[in-house]
């Protein structure tokens, strides 16, 4: 629905930090903005909302909401935001603080529903409780809640989940996850969890110092050797998927995507279903002949790519392609030397487990 | 109780009234101010503000009296107004306690408001509440502990008031001689009966509203965002 | 070496004035602290004694004495409070005498307001008449007396403004808020004249008197520089020094 999607240009100059971006995002599916804390995200997320007055330009769905002469205040900027901490309005009820927003926006200005909102958020029995009679999930679910029901025409959310529990995350990613798969509306999504990145994201921007150091789809952009910033244990890619066949027997899938295929623990949901599969570095090894006895269910024909450092003198990083999708792979250097891998090299590439994450 | 009695109280409790609404409307915006301005005014007018609370009554009704005095600058523009002097006026009277219990407004409110903080308005603001809005819809919902506890000691402060009424009022019974000066004028002149007995009434007054203070505002209210 | 020497000629300085004289503690009505001051120091270089003086108003210096503070004279400002002290056994009954008589002038700031006769009063062409009140002050009941006999008590009763006491009334008066008002002569009058605006001096017979009696209290029954200053209240220069700040004297009073 958006052509043009969301154009930032940010310059802030504060004594101690400054942020300098240049960004186009998407103007559908979630954008996540992915970096350490001090990164700059959580303050690009502000200038994009006005909540910080940065100098720049601001387009957001052939809208311009900031330049040079310029500035629409908040309150004057169709928007949904979503802080850390729930934020409600401890004064009101749910009720009340769903109200708040939607009772601010014209009649005809409308077109999420508060009880689609509330069915979304699942809190139909939580209305008439005061905000600190709530668990925290609760509350975070309430706070979605109502950043949607005025309507809003770009979704912004702080770390939703960053002050909770590991449970209550738990709780909430289906609901944000649903959110993702019915909402026409694009979400910009702040996390430091690459966890959460994987979940949610549809396309990625990488901040450290203030500046977006990478921006690209989710695949590809998690798939680059050169990204500036270490996950570690958590490096690997995120294929996008389809159920392609089911074996009842050995309760297993196979899901397909675009230059292969993987079998994987069968997730009960129909043929022909869009997953996500998240394949870590750590868990692809790599063999110059298709073995025929192992344990390894997933054997794929691929292709180096790319060699770059591992973060330690010891380890190694490929890229492997397949088709038309990417996989990294952690190995040691002296196993590079042992099988003389170079960009180039044909290779069987090893998946021992992938997580299947919708 | 005698008339006499009767009278002073009643415009006790009327002075009381029309300054706790007026310093409501005066005293919130400079509140509101204090409590969010970085400017460097601030510690000026803050301090200001709480004059009252550090100078004697006398001293600020000796200022009073000459600033609204037909020769101070308060006279000088009332007069070219044509209304006249203040001093010797319930319209003085209440202007007068307005300043002297400003800071019991203020200073309440202010740490109110400072208690916000910045995010319940930053969170209105996403839900396309405007500056006023956000001022009536949140900070002042939010700031209820401090209106309630301003509100009541600005009014107990103002029947309370003594030295600056006896400064500029010119003790005219129904217009500027409140329970407090009358009181004083018992003692003063020996009668220790009629003393008591409004001395008496305005203690229990007093402990009243402090139990109302103390009740209506009892330690935080709800646990956490 | 030093030190211990230091020490005790501090105490001996100390100790020396108690050694040959004694302290007398008064208590003085606030319209009578001005002479009063001049007076003690006059009475500490003639006799050697020591004086130390409290202010303040005479129904608050009464009510303290009644409650033991410890005051050897009480110089009041009415002829009421030391009578009482008396007849409660707090003071020596034989010792009240009137040290002074206070004088009532209607007083204006403005040069040109009062006329001395006092017409003033009848034109009307002011706002706010101050006058001490009745109830409290001596000067108040005077006011009151004076209004009355001319007849104009209940007509400006409207414009009337109280000060608590003399003193505000004076300042009332004096800063404009009151075009005019009754106040005590020895606040206007400078070196026997008039220092400031314009006055009409109210005739000694329009009023009951306005006595300001003094009286030996119990607790300075003994002390021979309590019962040294009272004497010295009455002396010739004493009462020519009072009449300067613009106080009439009984004789006088009689005389005239």
């Amino acid at each position: 629905m958006n052509r043009e999607g969301i154009a930032a240009r940010f310059h802030l100059d504060y004594p101690d930090f400054a942020l300098d971006v240049d960004l186009l995002l998407p103007g559908r599916g979630v954008s996540a903005l992915f970096g350490h804390s001090g990164s700059g995200k959580t303050t690009l997320l502000r200038c994009i909302a006005g909540l910080e007055q940065a100098r720049g330009r601001l387009r957001v769905d052939g809208e311009t909401w900031q330049d040079g002469k310029h500035f629409l205040p908040t309150h004057q900027r169709p928007l949904g935001y979503v802080f850390q901490e729930a934020s409600l309005f401890p004064h009101l009820s749910v009720m009340g603080n769903l109200r708040y927003g939607l009772r601010r926006v014209p009649a005809a200005a409308r077109r999420v529903s508060l009880d689609d909102a509330i069915e979304l958020l699942g809190i139909g029995h939580l209305l008439a409780r005061r905000p600190d009679r709530l668990s925290g999930g609760e509350r975070q679910r309430v706070a979605i809640a109502r950043a949607l029901a005025p309507s809003p025409r770009l979704l912004l959310m702080d770390e939703p989940l960053a002050a909770l529990d590991q449970a209550r995350k738990q709780e909430i990613l289906p609901y944000l996850e649903r959110l993702h798969g019915e909402l026409e509306i694009p979400l910009v999504y702040v996390t430091h969890s690459a966890d959460e990145v994987a979940h949610l994201a549809d396309h990625l921007v990488i901040m450290d110092d203030g500046r977006a150091v990478a921006s690209g789809p989710l695949s590809e952009t998690l798939a680059r050797l050169d990204l500036p910033i270490r996950l570690g244990e958590e490096t690997g890619v995120v294929l996008q998927a389809r159920i392609a066949e089911r074996d009842a027997r050995w309760h297993l899938a196979r899901a397909e995507f675009p230059g292969g295929s993987l079998w994987v623990k069968d997730p009960g949901r129909d043929i022909g279903a869009a997953i996500r599969l998240r394949v870590l570095a750590r868990d692809v090894s790599l063999a110059l002949d298709p073995h025929d006895r192992t344990s390894i269910l997933n054997r794929l024909p691929a292709v180096v790519s790319g060699l770059s450092e591992g973060g330690h003198p010891s380890a190694r990083l490929a890229q492997l392609q397949m088709g038309d999708s990417l996989l990294l792979c952690r190995l040691t250097a002296r196993s590079v030397d042992a099988l003389g891998l170079e960009t180039g090299s044909r290779v069987w590439a090893q998946i021992k487990t992938a997580a299947i994450i919708e | 109780m005698s008339e006499a009695n009767l009278t002073a109280l009643l415009l006790s409790l009327k002075l009381a009234s029309v300054v706790t609404l007026l310093l409501l409307l005066v005293g919130t915006p400079i509140a509101w101010w204090l409590a969010r301005t970085r400017s460097r005014w601030k510690a000026p007018v803050g301090a200001v503000v709480a004059l009252p609370i550090v100078l004697p009554p006398s001293v600020l009704g000796f200022y009073l009296l000459v600033a609204m005095g037909p020769e101070g600058p308060v006279g000088q523009f009332t007069r070219a107004m044509g209304w006249g002097t203040l001093p010797f006026t319930f319209t003085g009277l209440v202007i007068a306690s307005v300043i002297y219990s400003l800071p019991f407004m203020v200073q309440p409110l202010q740490n109110a408001f400072q208690a916000i903080g910045e995010r319940p308005l930053e969170t209105a603001a996403t839900l396309r509440a405007g500056p006023w809005d956000r001022f009536f819809s949140v900070a002042i919902p939010l700031a209820r502990p401090g209106f309630i506890t301003g509100g009541i000691l600005a009014f107990a402060h103002t029947i309370g008031e003594f030295g600056v009424v006896l400064m500029i009022g010119g003790n005219i019974p129904g217009e500027t001689r409140v329970a407090s000066v009358l009181v004083y004028d018992y003692v003063e002149a020996l009668e220790y009966a009629d003393a008591h007995w409004l001395a008496g009434v305005m203690l229990a007054f007093a402990f009243l509203v402090l139990l109302a203070l103390y009740a209506l505002n009892p330690e935080r209210r709800g646990q956490g965002r | 070496m030093k030190r211990p020497l230091r020490l005790l000629s501090i105490l001996l300085l100390l100790a020396s004035p108690l050694a040959t004289a004694g302290t007398v503690k008064v208590a003085v009505a606030a319209n009578f602290i001005k002479p009063m001051r001049a007076i003690a120091a006059a009475f500490e270089r003639d006799n050697g004694h020591r004086v130390q003086l409290a202010a303040g108003s005479s129904g608050k210096l009464y009510a303290q004495i009644r409650h033991g503070a410890p005051f050897d004279l009480f110089l009041s400002a009415d002829a009421d409070k030391p009578a009482r002290l008396a007849s409660e056994g707090l003071a020596v009954p034989g010792s009240r005498f009137t040290y002074a008589l206070g004088a009532l002038v209607l007083w204006s700031a403005d040069p040109g307001l009062v006329d001395d006769a006092g017409t003033v009063l009848r034109q009307g062409r002011f706002e706010h008449l101050a006058l001490a009140n009745p109830k409290l002050a001596p000067y108040g009941a005077a006011a009151r007396a004076t209004l009355q006999r001319l007849g104009l008590w209940e007509a400006l009763k409207p414009r009337m403004v109280f000060g608590e006491n003399i003193a505000q009334t004076y300042q009332f008066v004096h800063s404009g808020n009151a075009q005019l008002g009754f106040v005590a002569r020895a606040q206007v009058m400078a070196d026997g004249r008039l220092s400031a605006g314009s006055a009409w001096p109210v005739p000694q017979t329009m009023h009951p008197p306005i006595r300001q009696d003094a009286v030996l209290l119990d607790r300075g029954r003994d002390n021979p520089a309590a019962t040294a200053l009272l004497a010295y209240l009455r002396s010739a220069p004493v009462r020519a020094l009072i009449r300067s700040h613009g106080y009439a004297l009984p004789a006088e009073d009689a005389a005239a």
